[in-house]
Parts: C-alpha cells; structure tokens; sequence
C-alpha cells in the first residue's frame, strides 16, 4: 500500500491508512463489508463507498441495530467492519457489543473511530474514556490501539485476517510514525520502542509517541526508561509486563482513557497479584472539563513533561 | 389426506412432543418459561417441520434458512424444536440448566448445533437477523431468515431500528413472526406500554403484514411458507396466541411467564397435553 502522505509536520491522520487498507483488502475479498450509523464521512470511507456501494452498509443513526448487523452478516459469512465514533459504538451498543459479538462469539471487527478525547471540546458526551473498561472484561475480544499509520495498517490487516471479535481503536488527530527502525506488528506483544532498566513507561495509541518523548526527557537526567508500545490492550502481553515489573521495579502507564479498568488497570491487576512495584497510572480521572484535545493532555499529564515526572514519582515510590 | 395435511399433521404431532417434552424439563429443572413456551411452539413446529430448508446434518451450511429466537428465555421451545429436527440426542433435553450443560437458560450457538445466534436480553435477535437477510441480499443468496419476538419484546426500541433498515432495504428474504399473546411478564402488553395497532405500525414501517393465528397450523403454514419473492417487501406476522396454550390451568395466566410446576400440576398437564 502506497502509504497516505504525512500531514504538517510529518504528522499522519491514522484513518487514511484503515480507510485505504480496507479497500485493499476489499478487493481481494469480497466476503469484506462496512456497516456505518450514518458515519460514512467520519470514518473515510467514501472512497470505499464508491468502489463497493453494495458493501457499505449504512443503518442510519442506529448503533444498536449496526452492531446487531454486523453479528448478522458475519453469520451470513461476511467479513464485517463496523465503524463508528468509539463513544457510540461502545456505549451505545454495549450490550450489543457483548451479547452478539463476544459472547456469540463472531467474527465481527468493531472499529471506534475518534476514540479518546478527540472529539475535545465537544465534551464528555463525544469523549470515548471509557472504552477500555468495557471492553476489557469481554476477554475473547481482542483489543487493538494502532500508534500510527503503519500500525493501524498493519492492524487492519491481522483483524481481517483473525477469525473472532476484534476491537481497533481508532483516533483522529494525526499523530507522527513511530521513530522505531525495523518494526514488525505482532499482535498480543508489547513492542521494546526503547530499551532501559530504570523505569518502564507503558503506552499505547496517540500516547506512545509522547511516551518515547518522555523518554527523552529522563535520558537527559541520566534515567534510562524502558518504553513498551502496549498496542493490543486484551489480551495483555502479561510477559512482557511482569519482565519490566522484575527488571525496572517502577511502572507508569499512559493511555488516551480513564485511568480506571484501561491500560493502567490492567498493569495494576496484574503486578498486584504477581510482582507488586509503584505503578503511576497517566489518563483521564473522570468526566472532562471542556477544553481542546491540547489543553486536556497538558492539563493531565498526556505531555512528556507530565509522563517524565510520574516516571521519577514512580521510581522515587520505589526507592530508586 | 393430501400432502398439506400430512404436514400439517405431522407438525401438530411434533408440536404435542415438543410442549410434552418441554414442560418436562421445566419441571425437572424447576426452571425456565413456560408459558412463552407454549405459546410459541405452534409457529416453530410450523417452521421447522414445514417451512424451513436445513440439514441438520450440516448446521453451518452457507444455504440454510436461519431461525433466530429473539425471546431467548423460550428455551423449552427452542431447545425441543433443535432436537426434534435432529440436531442432537433426545437426552441431552434432560440436562436442561444442570451446571455445566450445554443448554443453558438462555441460548448459545457455541454449545448447540442449530443455534444461529445468543439470545436473552430483549430486542437483539431482530437486528441480527436482519444482518443475515442483508449478508444474503448482498450476496444474491436464496435462504430466507425468521426471527421470533415476543410482543413485549416489541417495546425494545433496537426493534425500530432494525424495522426501519429492513423496510428500507426491501428484505424480502427476511420475516419477522410476533409471538402476540398480549403477556408480558408481570401483566398485558396493553396496560403496561400498549403495541396496537401492531400491523399498522408495521406497514408503515414498509412490511408486508400478516395476522394468523399462531396455534392454527393450516394459516401458519399457509403464510409461512408462502414464497416471498417477488413482494419486495419484508414479511411481518403478527401470530395471535395465547400464552400457556395446552394447558388448562396456565393458559393466558402472566403467572406461567417463569412459573414452574410441582408434582400434581405436571401430572394434570401431562393429562391435558395428548
């Protein structure tokens, strides 16, 4: 795939790689569709519109009925992605989401786009904090938060391919490539993004690439972070985790989400039963203030500044 | 007697075995929905026994016509259709809710052959089976697809949501059968937040309406199995029933929504259902 040109700044709207991988992968299987609440713009998927009319299927403004749909067609054998806002496809249709797609068991790709706080200043209605939390304990729905353009490629690609339930979590706001050489996608493993044994910091989505800034920022104290890509949420690379726990004894998490039942709770559940050290868990306490997407990151520690200081809160929690 | 009578009589020989059989595991269990139960079977003996095109042998078989419980807590239909069209064992009906049994109280197509998708919370089985009647208009298939709600199941807004894609769409592969016994579970539909006029609001949504009564086979097969090609139009069927049917003492009693019966009502009901 010829990859969708960077924006301003080396800056890429991760939805123009799901939107042109899917039509790629659309071409060679026809069993792939698209289900919509009225989301065909907000989802790039006009140009998949265009070329597979009969494919996309739009339900109107329904979130329960789409993701009942999408249960449906794969029953009839199709390939479904359903997309939709995150904050509508998860809460909206949640009890869809668990009774027809993971408890049925079917091979049903929900794809939340806009997810986190991309909607900002729109507010806590439009904000998608939660959908970790929800999902999570839907333990045969794998979990996927793409980092960039490439990930998301990549993970568009393995969902296809996967048969089961499948969640990707999309975001809007462009985010740049991941400064890693030689990137392989394995789903279910943490990717090492930075090797270092003083700290670990744990992100995934819009937030790895601040966590690598973070990084940066500690190098220049002399404290070398470990940095893990945590691209797929459920199942948790427990390995990967429990490693860092033994080997750098201080944890911090960050995620675009809720600091309850995310990427944090889930570190936290699992080094509390097996290998406890501090872990600082970076994201949203709650419902949001109003702000734009910037000011709520900075105003919550999503920020190199704000990880690299949670990393020297953990690390002091832990004696170091 | 003509081939139609034959099945017909066939179906109401499997739909005797199916309440018999049925409240029998109800009463063993000490579980389930009785009254939903009877007040369904007629129609799914109609379908299984008379309408649908399936192999039992080959449950995931791309061509089949799919039936979909919406009402999932009538599992004492459902569970007793699948074994009189072969799915599995008779035997298997006596483990019913026991720890660890494949028919749970709700269905689950992971555990049992012929169960096209899980069903329990209301207002779920119509969306999906409008999936399937779109996977099949998208793919120029020649399956049809039933889904079964209950009529207080109607008040589950998913429902509209699913009527109004399904009229647009002109689904004439798809039918949907309404269990009218005017019960839910704690009183009538009609005092609690009232449906009618059902068919209206249902040819307005861009159905082609049709109300039978649901106990009576020869209408039930008449409409059914009727080739919808050609209609342009989804097929909604409102079946009028009455909850409990069979059974003297049950029949359009609320009470039998989840009652389920000691030793002497068994033994009378076994009495009335020959």
């Amino acid at each position: 795939m010829a990859a969708p040109a960077p924006t301003k700044a080396g800056l890429r709207d991760c939805r123009d790689a799901w939107s042109a991988t899917l039509i790629e992968l659309a071409e060679k299987d026809p069993r792939i569709v698209a289900v919509v609440n009225d989301s065909v713009g907000s989802s790039k998927l006009g140009g998949f519109q265009k070329q597979f009319p009969e494919r996309l299927v739009n339900v109107g403004i329904a979130e329960q009925c789409m993701v009942g749909v999408g249960a449906g067609l794969a029953n009839g054998g199709k390939v479904p992605f359903v997309s939709a806002a995150s904050c509508f496809l998860t809460g909206r249709s949640l009890e869809q989401v668990k009774a027809d797609v993971a408890y049925a068991n079917f091979n049903v790709k929900l794809v939340g786009q806009s997810s986190g706080i991309a909607y900002g200043e729109l507010g806590a209605t439009h904000h998608s904090i939660e959908d970790f939390a929800w999902l999570r304990p839907l333990t045969n729905i794998t979990v996927i938060v793409p980092a960039d353009a490439w990930e998301t490629a990549e993970a568009v690609k393995w969902a296809a391919e996967h048969e089961g339930p499948v969640y990707l979590r999309l975001s809007r706001m462009p985010v740049p490539d991941l400064a890693v050489e030689n990137r392989v996608f394995r789903p279910g493993k943490a990717e090492v993004l930075r090797a270092g044994n003083d700290v670990t910091l744990i992100a995934n989505g819009t937030i790895s690439h601040i966590a690598l800034a973070a990084a940066d920022l500690l190098a220049a104290e002399g404290i070398n972070a470990r940095v893990l890509n945590m691209a797929t949420l459920n199942p948790l690379d427990e390995e990967a985790v429990l490693a860092a726990a033994e080997e750098t004894g201080a944890i911090v998490t960050a995620e675009e989400a809720s600091v309850r039942g995310g990427l944090g709770g889930a570190v936290a559940e699992l080094t509390s039963a097996h290998r406890a050290v501090p872990v600082e868990r970076v994201g949203f306490p709650g419902f949001l203030p109003t702000g734009s997407v910037e000011w709520l990151f900075k105003e919550y520690g999503l920020s190199p500044e704000g990880i690299a200081e949670r990393a020297k809160a953990a690390m002091a929690r832990a004696g170091k | 007697m003509t081939l139609a009578n034959d099945t017909a009589a066939v179906i109401r020989e499997k739909a005797l075995w199916m309440r018999r059989t049925a409240f029998r595991m109800v009463h063993e269990a000490q579980l389930g929905h009785p009254g939903g139960d009877f007040s369904a079977i007629d129609v799914m003996a109609t379908l299984y026994f008379g309408v649908m095109n399936y192999d039992p042998a080959k449950p995931d078989w791309a061509g089949r016509d799919r039936f979909i419980m919406s009402k999932g807590h009538a599992t004492g239909a459902l569970y007793t259709a699948l074994c009189a069209a072969g799915y599995y064992p008779e035997d298997w009906l006596k483990t019913y809710m026991q720890p660890k049994s494949l028919l749970n109280g709700h269905p689950n197509r992971n555990y049992l052959p012929g169960i096209e998708t899980n069903t329990g919370p209301l207002g779920h089985g119509f969306p999906v089976a409008l999936g399937i009647a779109i996977a099949g208009q998208i793919s120029g298939a020649d399956y049809r697809t039933f889904v079964l709600t209950g009529d207080g199941e109607q008040q589950e807004g998913s429902n509209w949501e699913a009527a109004m894609t399904a009229g647009h769409r002109k689904l004439e592969n798809l039918t949907l059968i309404i269990d009218r016994n005017r019960l839910q579970q704690g009183q009538g539909t009609e005092q609690t937040a009232g449906l009618d006029p059902l068919d209206d609001k249902y040819r307005a949504f861009g159905f082609h309406v049709e109300m039978v009564d649901g106990h009576d086979v020869d209408a039930l097969l008449a409409v059914l199995s009727a080739s919808p090609k050609g209609r342009g139009k989804p097929l909604c069927v409102i079946a009028n029933t009455v909850k409990g049917k069979g059974v003297s003492f049950m029949e359009n009693q609320a009470s039998w929504h989840h009652g389920v019966p000691n030793a002497e009502q068994f033994a009378k009901a076994m009495e009335e259902l020959v």
